[in-house]
């Protein structure tokens, strides 16, 4: 069991080096379908692991003993990451292959795709900081190439913007690493906490602020967002999907691991306010676009803001919200930018002036957009609402009274901005140019429907099955919280 | 520690930033590489005793070898983060003619609109609206 833990990392890294060799487009195919539909496998055994409530797994790469190994551990959060992350990334890959485009009939594209799976992976189950770093600049890498692999103007332009900003959060976060490494000897996770309390009080402070402003330019929480919307639109839909449904999770990921494990509790009062600003701003600027990508782009930040905020109420109750909040929101928000490829694919245009009359031409594309636009407003019964719910219910607990109004503001205006995408895209009439090929939209796109709706439906089933979901973050946060079992399970490993 | 070295990571962070701030893409990936090896000479420097052989478990003479391990670990990341700004630079330069990273669409067109708000008669126009 332990064993496999390290899969999830190596399979497609190991699928990426075959794929340089054999630049066979239909060998590709076949090689990265296989690798991720193995690795997914295998982190669903893992997960089933430690549902059934399996110890903590660690693997030590190297075989070194004490913190001089490369550690991987794997507890209920980080191996319900994987999943997650595996699941929509195959989906998405699926999504490409039938979408054909430029960048993905590339030989360069699978293999970084599959790079960049590796590095999502090794960022959840990362267990020190400068491994953490190490799979940081492998995701990135990755995103980096994915990003202008067409090289087109506006890619160029939109990615040196994303790029050198993500260089300075990666000298932010390797000077952090190095910094802590001075103060406690140390960047084993598990060694930390107790090595972190001891230091001074300014010393701890200082350190925690450069972590979060690392990690935070990564979840684009306000005042560090301003590069996502630039730069997310321009790639094509399905990178753009992958990006906006992971990237930035994994960034409120390691938030997440910073305020439990590293500092618990510590500057909450900060986050909170970081997180209701950023809720704000995000769907400020997703009500006052007209580019569907763009308010799509926008709306990730405000919903980051959500994750934050729960994760500044802190306590058992918020964290577990916070977990539901993120394994919710990844398919959800991939999905509505598969649904705006498609779209963008039939129509050649991702503005709302262009585009008219879906509703009539294509219901079940409706429907597919509708669904994940619903939920991400937060409306009953989907997940969204659960999740919103949750998070608003431990913020008014924790008397967090301001935070609590501006997160329901924040989700009417999130519908405001849904429904601006519903009137102009799918009500009205249908363009005169586009009555020739008018129906069967997603029957042309076979593989791009299937990818589409797998996301969905799984959005749906977090939904129905919300009450054993729920009870998993539930255990996911008892155990995160839990840091000095943590410490113990990595240390006698 | 010396603190000659860490003069030097002070003055690699200054240099490297102020290249950063820059508008050429050649010299974002200049100052890139001169941050990342003040990033490189700090973890050698604050992590370990400089100068000493980098062996495990001996007693006294030694140095950790971990801040080692780590640093050549980020020197190979740095090698290929230049590598690709260096493309992505020489891309920009075929398309464009030059290196310059390019104003943001969305901020040209929120100029543009200030400049037309500013010159519009449509001033008068919004209070004849008001009852």
């Amino acid at each position: 069991m332990t064993t496999l833990v390290s899969l999830p990392i190596l399979v497609p890294l190991v699928a990426a080096a075959v794929m340089l060799i054999a630049r066979n487009r239909r060998a590709q195919r076949v090689v990265s379908t296989t690798a991720l539909v193995a690795s997914l496998a295998t982190s669903i055994t893992v997960l089933v692991d430690s549902w059934t409530g399996g110890p903590v797994r660690v693997v030590r790469l190297g075989g070194w003993p004490g913190d001089f190994a490369i550690t991987m551990v794997a507890d209920r959060l980080s191996s319900v990451m994987v999943v997650v992350a595996l699941a929509v990334v195959t989906a998405v890959l699926v999504y490409a292959m039938g979408q054909g485009s430029a960048d993905e009939r590339s030989w360069v594209y699978h293999p970084v795709y599959m790079v960049m799976a590796a590095g999502i992976s090794q960022a959840f189950l990362a267990g020190d900081l400068f491994n953490l770093f190490v799979a940081f600049e492998i995701l990135l890498m990755a995103s980096y190439v994915l990003l202008t692999l067409e090289g087109t103007n506006a890619q160029i332009r939109s990615g040196t913007t994303y790029v050198v900003l993500n260089v300075i959060e990666s000298m932010v976060l390797v000077v952090t690493v190095g910094l802590i490494f001075a103060a406690t000897g140390t960047v084993n996770m598990a060694e930390l906490p107790e090595r972190l309390a001891a230091l001074p009080d300014g010393v701890r402070t200082g350190l925690q602020l450069l972590l979060l402003l690392a990690f935070g330019i990564k979840a684009a929480v306000f005042p560090l967002f301003f590069w996502l919307p630039d730069s997310y639109p321009t790639a094509p839909s399905s990178v753009s999907a992958v990006f906006a449904g992971l990237l930035t999770k994994v960034g409120v990921y390691c938030l997440i691991r910073v305020q439990t494990l590293l500092f618990p509790g510590e500057l909450d009062g900060l986050v909170v306010v970081v997180g209701a600003l950023t809720m704000l701003i995000g769907v400020i600027g997703a009500v006052s676009h007209k580019d569907m990508k763009r308010i799509l782009s926008f709306h990730i930040i405000s919903q980051i803001g959500y994750m934050v905020f729960g994760l500044g109420v802190g306590g058992a109750a918020a964290i577990a919200a916070t977990i539901f909040y993120l394994i919710h929101h990844i398919p959800v928000k991939t999905s509505l930018f598969l649904v705006e490829g498609i779209i963008e694919r039939d129509s050649g245009s991702s503005s709302l002036d262009s585009v008219s009359g879906l509703a009539r031409r294509s219901p079940w594309l409706a429907v597919l957009f509708l669904v994940p636009a619903l939920s991400l407003a937060g409306l009953p019964p989907l997940s969204g609402f659960l999740a919103k719910f949750a998070i608003l219910r431990a913020g008014f607990e924790d008397g967090q009274y301001v935070g609590v109004t501006v997160a329901i503001v924040v989700s009417l205006l999130t519908l405001v901005s849904m429904v601006k995408i519903w009137v102009g895209a799918f009500w009205g009439d249908v363009e005169p140019v586009d009555r020739a090929g008018t129906t069967g939209l997603l029957r042309r796109q076979p593989l791009m429907a299937a990818g589409t709706t797998f996301i969905v439906v799984a959005s749906i089933a977090i939904a129905v099955a919300a009450g054993p979901f729920y009870e998993f973050a539930e255990k996911a946060a008892r155990q995160v919280l839990d840091v000095a079992s943590y410490v113990t399970a990595v240390k006698s490993s | 520690m010396s603190v000659a070295l860490l003069v030097l990571v002070g003055v690699l962070f200054a240099a490297g930033t102020y290249l950063l701030m820059e508008r050429s893409l050649t010299r974002i990936a200049l100052g890139v590489g001169v941050l990342g090896n003040g990033v490189n000479v700090l973890i050698v420097t604050v992590g370990s005793r400089p100068g000493r052989a980098p062996i495990i478990g001996g007693e006294g003479g030694f140095t950790d070898p971990l801040p080692q391990a780590l640093v050549l670990t980020a020197i190979v990341i740095g090698f290929a983060l230049l590598a690709f700004l260096l493309a992505l630079a020489w891309r920009n330069w075929t398309i464009t003619g030059n290196d310059e990273v390019e104003d943001d669409v969305e901020d040209r067109l929120i100029e543009r609109r200030t400049e037309r708000g500013s010159k519009a008669t449509d001033r008068p126009h919004v209070e004849d609206v008001k009852p």
